[in-house]
């Protein structure tokens, strides 16, 4: 499907998000409540099969934090950007989406380890990079005296 | 003398308990400092847990407190043998942004170093490959031939690995007057080279044992592992960004990619050394017909992008590397992630060598050509 053609589709298809086109891709904007289920569609609908999760990553906004997941169907060679922003700054929670792409599993430990992220219902959400005492470095709020020289 | 007594041993009484035994993160066939945790019974792998940061270096982090331009000198310390790659993603990514459209002669440049990239890293894998099975002459033969593109490198931009050599609007210095005469000496003699690789290493009974039916991995978990590069279109995933979202020159140039279907350690190895023929080939479409014309067009001093995300793609020798930038306008960025190849292909391991002998996993970590800053970052 062509850009026009699949954010109408997309629009019809979810009711409670915002489908936007951006600067480069088709934006869906979901609800957290919703993101599981829209992620199921997402890949499941034979006309979508946005099968290839390209990145997932997490933007620390002054609100909230969004996860930002680039996605791809190999079959119909389309994109699409999800996003969803969680309620709270401080303690964001989202549910996990490692059940429908696999190698989200480690690309949410990613984002946990860097900016705190809680993922709901995942199955082994250790930190990746970093010491377990270690804050989230990615967060804007992050202050580390000893290895971080403001300028 | 002593009598000895003979010990009789039935199957049953011997009994092997599963065990945890570290694989890194200095063991030399992990390529760097990465430990895989892995669960052995006897000799058979049930279970691998890679162990990734050792050599974090917040290179994300770093980037929200740089200017633009100075992005691009972080990411080829990532990957360094996709080091102009790398370069290149950023400054497209930048130019995209700000709507620059660069010169002809750039662009063929700009594909010509990607492609003597490859190959050099091909090189290199091929040689690290044999060595990691045993094969202690593929390694003097892949760096004999890869030093001849690093001299080209290093006639060009002045480095030979950490090129730099992309900037935003262009590249760093004009070609070398005798660039296009070493290329075309390179890929005559590189041609005649590689069939040696083959009668060296593929054919061999030995690697043909070892990597025939091993390490297998489906087309359906090449996708939900976001497995890209040569490992995933080994699997039969198309996934060459150069073909699907072609930038630079890739759209005035005639290739294939490569694709196979069974997917095992050995249709990865042939799918690379295939590769090294597509890329010679790509390269002598380009090298007699570099425009004249500027190497750069004049960017502003301080390089702002507008207020926005934008998201680029390139073709790496190791896979899909992409580059997201989150932009507020201000002369350094808002955020700035990385999405590296070997970072989703590592995590495919497991799927890949559980079941398979110890010995196995060392030629299906091989065949991967993992790269560890650019897991780490």
């Amino acid at each position: 499907m062509i850009n026009e053609e699949l954010q109408a589709y997309l629009a019809g298809k979810f009711s409670n998000a915002e489908v936007k086109p951006g600067k480069q891709y088709l934006e869906i904007l979901v609800q957290a409540a919703d993101l599981h289920e829209t992620a199921v569609q997402l890949k499941g609908v034979p006309e979508l099969s946005f099968d290839y999760l390209i990145c997932l990553t997490g933007v620390d906004y002054p609100e909230s934090m969004q996860i930002v997941y680039h996605l791809e169907s190999v079959k119909h060679r389309h994109m699409v950007v999800l996003k969803v922003n969680t309620a709270d700054r401080v303690d964001p929670k989202v549910d996990t989406v490692s059940d429908v792409w696999q190698t989200a599993k480690y690309h949410e430990r990613e984002v946990y380890d860097l900016l705190g992220v809680k993922f709901n219902h995942h199955t082994d959400l250790r930190r990746l990079f970093l010491d377990d005492d270690y804050g989230f470095p990615l967060r804007k709020d992050f202050k580390d005296e000893v290895r971080i020289v403001e300028r | 003398m002593s009598e000895t007594k003979e010990i009789i041993i039935t199957s049953d009484k011997i009994h092997t308990d599963e065990y945890l035994v570290n694989m890194g993160p200095q063991h030399p066939s992990t390529h760097g400092v990465l430990r895989l945790l892995v669960r052995l019974e006897g000799e058979m792998v049930h279970n691998i847990q890679p162990h990734v940061g050792y050599i974090h270096s917040g290179i994300e982090k770093m980037c929200e407190a740089i200017s633009y331009p100075q992005v691009i000198h972080l990411t080829d310390r990532m990957d360094y043998l996709s080091a102009h790659m790398n370069n290149e993603a950023v400054a497209l990514c930048i130019e995209n942004a700000l709507q620059v459209e660069v010169p002809e002669r750039v662009k063929y440049i700009r594909t010509i170093m990607d492609e003597l990239s490859r190959l050099a890293s091909h090189q290199l894998w091929w040689c690290v490959m044999g060595m990691d099975l045993g094969a202690l002459t593929t390694f003097f033969y892949g760096l004999r031939d890869r030093e001849h593109i690093l001299d080209i490198f290093e006639e060009t931009c002045g480095a030979r690995m950490t090129l730099n050599y992309s900037v935003p609007g262009g590249v760093m210095f004009d070609i070398h007057p005798n660039f296009q005469k070493r290329v075309k000496e390179f890929i005559k003699e590189f041609r005649k080279k590689l069939p040696e690789y083959d009668q060296l290493l593929t054919g061999n009974v030995i690697f043909q044992e070892r990597t025939n039916d091993i390490g297998y991995l489906s087309l359906e978990d090449a996708i939900a592992w976001g497995v890209t590069g040569p490992s995933g279109r080994g699997s039969g995933f198309s996934c060459d960004v150069r073909k699907h979202q072609p930038y630079s020159a890739y759209p005035l140039v005639q290739f294939e990619e490569k694709l196979a279907t069974k997917g095992d350690t050995f249709t990865r190895y042939r799918l690379r050394m295939e590769e090294m023929y597509e890329s010679l080939h790509i390269i002598e479409q380009l090298i007699d017909n570099i425009p004249e014309g500027d190497y750069a067009v004049k960017m502003k001093g301080v390089v702002k992008l507008p207020e926005g995300e934008f998201y680029q793609r390139v073709e790496t020798a190791r896979g899909e590397f992409g580059v997201y930038i989150v932009s507020d306008g201000k002369k350094n960025p808002y955020r700035v992630k990385f999405r590296s190849p070997g970072f989703s292909n590592l995590f495919a391991l497991n799927k890949m060598a559980a079941g398979h002998k110890i010995a196995d996993l060392v030629a299906i970590m091989s065949t991967l050509d993992l790269v560890i800053p650019d897991i780490d970052r």
